[in-house]
C-alpha cells in the first residue's frame, strides 16, 4: 500500500497549483487523474497541443495552461494519469484503478480538485446520436483537432457556447446557427451586479468580443429560445425549437450541441460524507467549505470549479490556498505562515468571484431545463421518462432515493451524474417543495466502474482491512 | 381520511401488512419515513427462500414454508392490482459449495433441518458437480465448486419492484401513504391510539409498528420491550448481462434486468451504512472462484444496508398488552414473509389478535431471566 | 458527423472498428475516432437497444462505452488510440463470455 502526505484528485488548473504549492512546503504529494494529460478540461491536451497551429486558434486562455502544466509537472509531486478513483474511506484509504490494476493508496490528507461537468438539461431526444454538449465539441477540438463536419447547430446559454463558435470559426468551421436560450429579462437582473464584476472587466469585454465575432461572421441567432428537441430514429435528423413568444421552427440537423451551465462535480465529496448546500444561484449543490477550502470532514479539501463554479483562475488560486492549509494541518507550516501567504491569493480570488454574481444571474438557466416534458429521458443509463418520476409523486412524497429504488433512476453506470438534479427538480415542483430540501440520491461506490478482478486482485495483494 | 389502521414504516413488511390490511376493508394510514433513513427494504438481494432456514426454531421453518406457499397467488393479485410485473421466479435456488468440506457440511445442515419437521417430503437435494453443470450448461464453474444444494421451492423476485407495488397496491385499495412522516410519540387517546408525526396527529384504533430498527423506541411506548440490533449487509451489482444465471442462489443472483448481484456480507458495525473496499474485495474474490468469467465484469454499485436482527435472529410479532390494538412486527426476511404478511398476519391483526401459531414469535420470548 | 482539421492524417495509425481498418493519430481518444465514422456510434442500450454515440467525452455520461481489445464496457472517451487497438460497438447487454 502506497503511503503519501497528500492525495490530490484532478489535474486540472486546481489540483496543479495544490501540487506546486504542497511540494514547496515539503509535502509527498501524489496526484492521480483519470486523464492522459495534465490539464483538466480547461486546458486538455494543453503540453502537445498550445505550440501547435490549433493551439493558435484556441486562443490565450487556452495556452496560458502551459506554463502551469509546467510548473505541475517540474513540482516533484507523483503524478499518475489515466487513474479512476472508484472508492475513498476515512482515514484516508483510496482505490484507484490504473492500467486495469487496483491499487489502496494511504494519505493523510486529500484535496479533490474533480472540476465541473456540465449541466445535464434533458430534452426530447437527447440521447440520439449527433447530440452533443458544447465542452464535448471543445474537446474534441482540443483532442483531436475535430469539428462538426456540417454547419453544426448550438443550443445554449452561457459563455462556453460563444467561446466555442469563435473557435470553430476560426478554425474553419461552419455554425448553422445559434439558440440562445437565455431568457428574457436575465440581462436587466444582472445589471446590478455589475459594479462588482468591473474587476474583472477583461473577462467581459472578452465576452462581447466573442459576440461581435459572431456577428461578423453572420452567425444566425435565435434569442430567448425556450425548448429544443431533438428527432430523429438512430441519429438525429431534425432539430425542433420554440421561442418564448411561441414561434416554432424546424430544421434539418446533423450535430446539436448543448450547454446550459456547469455544476460541481459533488460525487466524490459526497462520498466522503462532506456536506453540501443548495446554491440557489447556480441552482446546484456546492460543498460547505471554510475559506481554505476544508469541507466538512477533516483533512478532505475541495478547490477548483467543484467547490462552485468560478473557472480557471480562481481553481488555480484555490488550489494553492487549499495545500497551504494541508501544509499547516501536516505540521509543515506555521499558520502565520500561511495566512501571509494567502492574503494575496485571497484577494485575488475575490476579484475573480467578484464577477460570478453578474454572471450567474445573467446566465441562469431557463426554467424548462429543470422540468422536461413527460417523454424526456431524464435517466440515460436506464432510460426512465419524466412521466415515470412524475407518476411516482402521487405515492406519498417520496425523496430521490425512493424514486431511485422504485425506477432505477440513477442506479446505471453514471451513477446519477446526468439525472440527479432532473429528480430532485421535478420532484420540487410536484411536491412544491424547494430543491435543497428534496435532497439528492445517496452516492454508492464505485465511483468508476471498476471490475471483479481487479477488485479480488486488491484481496490477494495485501490485507485491506 | 379517518384510519381504521396506522401502520409505521413504509419497508416491506409494514407495505406487506398494510397492503393485506386494505384487502380486507381496513381504512389504512401508512407512515413512511424519510428519504434518507436507514431501509433494508432498498437494501435487498431478493429471494424468496426458504432452504436452509428455521435451525433450533421449527415454527420459523414452517412460517417460511407457508409464506412460500402463498407467493404464486400473492404476485399474481399484486400485478393484476397494480400492473406492476416482479420478475418473480420460482425454479428453485442454489447454494454453492466450495469444497468437498463445505458440501458435507451443507448436506448434514440441510438433513438435520429436515428432521425437525416430521413427515414432510424432502424439497431439497444435493448437487455434485457434474449434476450441478448438468442443470446449468451455460456456466463455467471454478475448479473449487464441488457441487449446490438445489431447493425446489425457492425463487427469486425484484425487491424494489415488491417494494414499489405494494405501495402502488395500497394506495389503488384506498389506503394512503405519507412519506417523511418520522413517528415521535405514540400515546393512548380514549379507546385509540394517538400517533405523532411531523405537527401533525392521527388517532386509530389499531396501529402497526412495523419501523425495522426504528421499532425499538416506538414499541417501547405502547409497553413492549423489542431488542434488535443492525447487522449491517454489504451487496455488490454489476452491469447487465446477458442471462447466463436462471436459477438465484444464495449469494448470486441474476435479476430480470441481467445485472449480478453479489452478497452479502455479515457484520456487527452499528449503525453504518459505509460500504468498503475490503468487503468489495472479498465479495468479488468468492465470486470468481465460484464463475471465474464473472472477474472482467464491472461493478456498477456497492450498497450496505442493515438487517433488523432479533437476539435469536427470528421475527416478533406481538400485541402489545398494555396497548390492545398496537402490534409488532419485525424481522429480517421481509421479502420471503411478504406473502404471510399481506395475508395471515393481516387477517389477524384485522380480527384483533394474532393466532396461536405465531406465540413463539411474541417478544416475551427475550424477556425471560438472561442468567441460565 | 465530424471531420478532422488535418486530412490526411500528418502521424496517422491504424485501429479497426468493428474489423474494419481505420486511420487515427496519437494523442486522440477512441471516441473521438468513432464519431468521424459513418456510422458514429458507440453502442446499444441494454435496455431498449437505442443507439448511443459520445456525448459528454469527460467521463460523466458512459455513453461511449465500447469493447476495446476485448475489454468490455469501456470508456471510449478516455481511452487513447494505441496501433493496432481493436474497437467493437457494444450491442445491448454485454455477453458473459467476452
Amino acid at each position: 500500500m502506497s503511503e503519501v502526505d497528500l492525495l490530490i484528485v484532478g489535474a486540472g488548473p486546481a489540483g496543479m497549483a495544490a501540487a506546486v504549492t504542497a511540494r514547496q512546503n515539503g509535502l509527498d504529494v501524489l496526484v492521480i487523474d483519470d486523464q492522459p494529460a495534465p490539464g483538466g478540461q480547461i486546458w486538455r491536451s494543453v503540453e502537445t497541443v498550445a505550440a501547435t497551429k490549433r493551439g493558435a486558434l484556441l486562443g490565450e486562455a487556452y495556452a496560458a495552461g502551459q506554463a502551469s502544466a509546467a510548473a505541475f509537472r517540474a513540482s516533484g509531486a507523483v503524478y499518475e494519469p489515466g487513474s479512476q478513483l472508484w472508492q475513498i474511506e476515512p482515514g484516508f484509504r483510496a482505490f484507484v484503478t490504473r492500467d486495469r490494476q487496483a491499487r489502496v493508496i494511504k494519505a493523510r490528507a486529500v484535496i479533490l480538485a474533480t472540476g465541473a461537468q456540465e449541466r445535464p438539461a434533458p430534452f426530447p431526444g437527447w440521447t440520439l446520436p449527433g447530440v452533443l454538449t458544447v465542452g464535448a465539441a471543445q474537446i474534441l477540438l482540443k483532442n483531436a483537432g475535430e469539428i462538426p463536419e456540417k454547419p453544426v447547430w448550438i443550443a445554449g446559454s452561457g459563455p462556453l457556447p460563444l467561446l466555442y463558435m469563435t473557435q470553430l470559426l476560426k478554425a474553419g468551421g461552419r455554425v448553422a446557427g445559434y439558440l440562445d436560450t437565455t431568457p428574457k429579462g436575465r440581462l436587466m437582473a444582472a445589471l446590478p451586479h455589475l459594479p462588482g464584476a468591473l474587476g474583472a472587466m477583461g473577462d467581459l469585454l472578452k465576452g462581447l468580443g466573442w459576440k461581435a465575432a459572431l456577428k461578423r461572421a453572420g452567425v444566425p441567432v435565435v434569442k430567448h429560445v425556450a425548448e429544443i428537441e431533438a428527432v430523429g430514429t438512430d441519429k438525429v435528423e431534425q432539430l425542433r425549437y420554440r421561442t418564448a413568444n411561441g414561434r416554432e421552427a424546424i430544421v434539418s440537423a446533423e450535430v446539436v450541441l448543448v450547454h446550459e451551465g456547469v455544476v460541481p462535480s459533488i460525487h466524490p465529496p459526497l462520498a466522503l460524507g462532506c456536506k453540501v448546500e443548495w446554491s440557489d444561484v447556480q441552482a446546484c449543490y456546492v460543498p460547505v467549505l471554510d475559506s481554505w477550502g476544508e469541507s466538512s470532514q477533516d483533512y478532505v479539501f475541495v478547490a477548483g470549479d467543484g467547490a462552485g463554479i468560478a473557472g480557471a483562475k480562481a481553481a488555480e488560486l484555490r488550489g494553492h490556498i487549499a495545500a497551504l492549509r494541508a501544509a499547516v494541518k501536516l505540521g509543515r507550516l506555521g499558520e502565520g505562515a500561511a495566512d501571509e501567504r494567502a492574503a494575496p491569493l485571497r484577494s485575488s480570488l475575490g476579484r475573480e468571484l467578484a464577477l460570478r454574481p453578474f454572471l450567474d444571474t445573467l446566465f441562469a438557466p431557463r426554467p424548462q431545463v429543470f422540468a422536461p416534458p413527460d417523454e424526456t429521458i431524464v435517466c440515460r443509463c436506464e432510460e426512465v421518462s419524466a412521466q415515470e418520476i412524475r407518476d411516482l409523486v402521487k405515492l406519498g412524497r417520496p425523496g430521490p432515493n425512493q424514486v431511485k429504488a422504485f425506477t432505477r433512476a440513477g442506479m446505471g453506470p453514471c451513477q446519477g451524474r446526468q439525472c440527479g438534479y432532473t429528480i430532485t427538480h421535478i420532484l420540487a415542483q410536484a411536491e412544491n417543495r424547494p430543491p435543497g430540501e428534496v435532497g439528492f440520491y445517496r452516492v454508492r461506490p464505485p465511483l468508476k466502474p471498476v471490475t471483479l478482478g481487479e477488485l479480488a486482485s486488491l484481496d490477494q495483494q495485501e490485507p485491506v482491512a | 381520511m379517518q384510519p381504521d389502521v396506522v401502520v409505521i414504516g413504509g419497508g416491506t413488511v409494514g407495505a406487506a401488512i398494510a397492503y393485506g390490511l386494505a384487502a380486507r376493508r381496513q381504512r389504512v394510514l401508512l407512515l413512511d419515513g424519510d428519504d434518507g433513513d436507514f431501509r433494508a427494504a432498498r437494501a435487498n438481494f431478493g429471494l424468496v427462500w426458504l432452504q436452509g432456514k428455521g435451525m433450533n426454531m421449527p415454527a420459523y421453518q414452517q412460517l417460511t414454508r407457508s409464506s412460500v406457499a402463498l407467493w404464486p397467488d400473492f404476485v399474481a393479485e399484486l400485478t393484476e392490482t397494480t400492473g406492476i410485473g416482479l420478475t418473480y421466479e420460482q425454479n428453485g435456488g442454489l447454494a454453492f459449495c466450495l469444497g468437498e468440506d463445505e458440501f458435507e457440511k451443507r448436506k448434514l445442515q440441510l438433513q438435520r433441518l429436515h428432521n425437525q419437521l416430521a413427515g414432510e417430503d424432502a424439497d431439497w437435494e444435493m448437487l455434485d458437480r457434474a449434476a450441478l453443470s448438468k442443470l446449468l450448461p451455460k456456466v463455467q464453474w471454478g475448479p473449487e465448486v464441488a457441487g449446490a444444494s438445489f431447493g425446489r421451492l425457492d425463487g427469486h423476485v425484484n425487491p424494489l419492484k415488491l417494494l414499489g407495488a405494494l405501495h402502488a397496491g395500497l394506495v389503488r385499495r384506498g389506503g394512503a401513504i405519507r412519506s417523511g412522516a418520522t413517528v415521535r410519540e405514540i400515546r393512548r387517546d380514549g379507546e385509540g391510539l394517538r400517533v405523532s408525526f411531523g405537527n401533525e396527529q392521527v388517532t386509530a384504533p389499531k396501529l402497526v409498528i412495523a419501523a425495522g430498527l426504528g421499532s425499538q423506541a416506538l414499541a417501547r411506548q405502547v409497553g413492549l420491550d423489542v431488542p434488535v440490533r443492525p447487522q449491517r449487509g454489504q451487496i455488490l451489482v454489476t452491469e447487465r448481462l446477458a442471462p447466463f444465471l436462471p436459477l438465484p442462489a444464495s449469494g448470486l443472483r441474476q435479476t430480470g434486468e441481467g445485472t449480478v448481484m453479489i452478497g452479502a456480507t455479515q457484520e456487527e458495525a452499528g449503525y453504518d451504512v459505509s460500504t468498503t473496499g475490503e468487503a468489495a474485495a472479498k465479495l468479488s474474490r468468492k465470486t470468481i472462484r465460484l464463475v471465474p468469467a464473472l472477474a472482467d465484469v464491472a461493478l456498477v454499485r456497492q450498497w450496505a444496508g442493515l438487517r433488523i436482527m432479533t437476539p435469536d435472529s427470528y421475527p416478533i410479532y406481538a400485541q402489545s398488552p398494555s396497548h390492545p390494538g398496537a402490534f409488532v412486527a419485525l424481522c429480517h426476511s421481509g421479502v420471503t414473509l411478504a406473502a404471510v404478511h399481506a395475508a395471515g398476519l393481516a387477517e389477524a391483526i384485522a380480527a384483533g389478535s394474532l393466532p396461536a401459531s405465531l406465540d413463539p414469535f411474541h417478544q416475551r420470548r427475550f424477556d425471560v431471566p438472561k442468567a441460565a | 458527423m465530424f471531420r478532422k482539421l488535418h486530412e490526411p492524417l500528418t502521424e496517422a495509425i491504424t485501429i479497426y472498428v468493428d474489423g474494419a481498418p481505420v486511420a487515427a493519430e496519437p494523442g486522440e481518444s477512441v471516441a473521438a475516432v468513432l464519431l468521424r465514422q459513418k456510422e458514429a456510434w458507440s453502442r446499444t442500450t441494454p435496455v431498449t437497444q437505442s443507439r448511443r454515440a459520445p456525448y459528454c467525452l469527460m467521463g460523466v455520461c458512459f455513453d461511449c462505452l465500447a469493447k476495446v481489445d476485448g475489454v468490455a464496457s469501456v470508456q471510449t472517451c478516455l481511452t487513447m488510440v494505441a496501433p493496432g487497438m481493436r474497437i467493437e460497438r457494444q450491442q445491448g447487454k454485454r455477453s458473459l463470455s467476452a
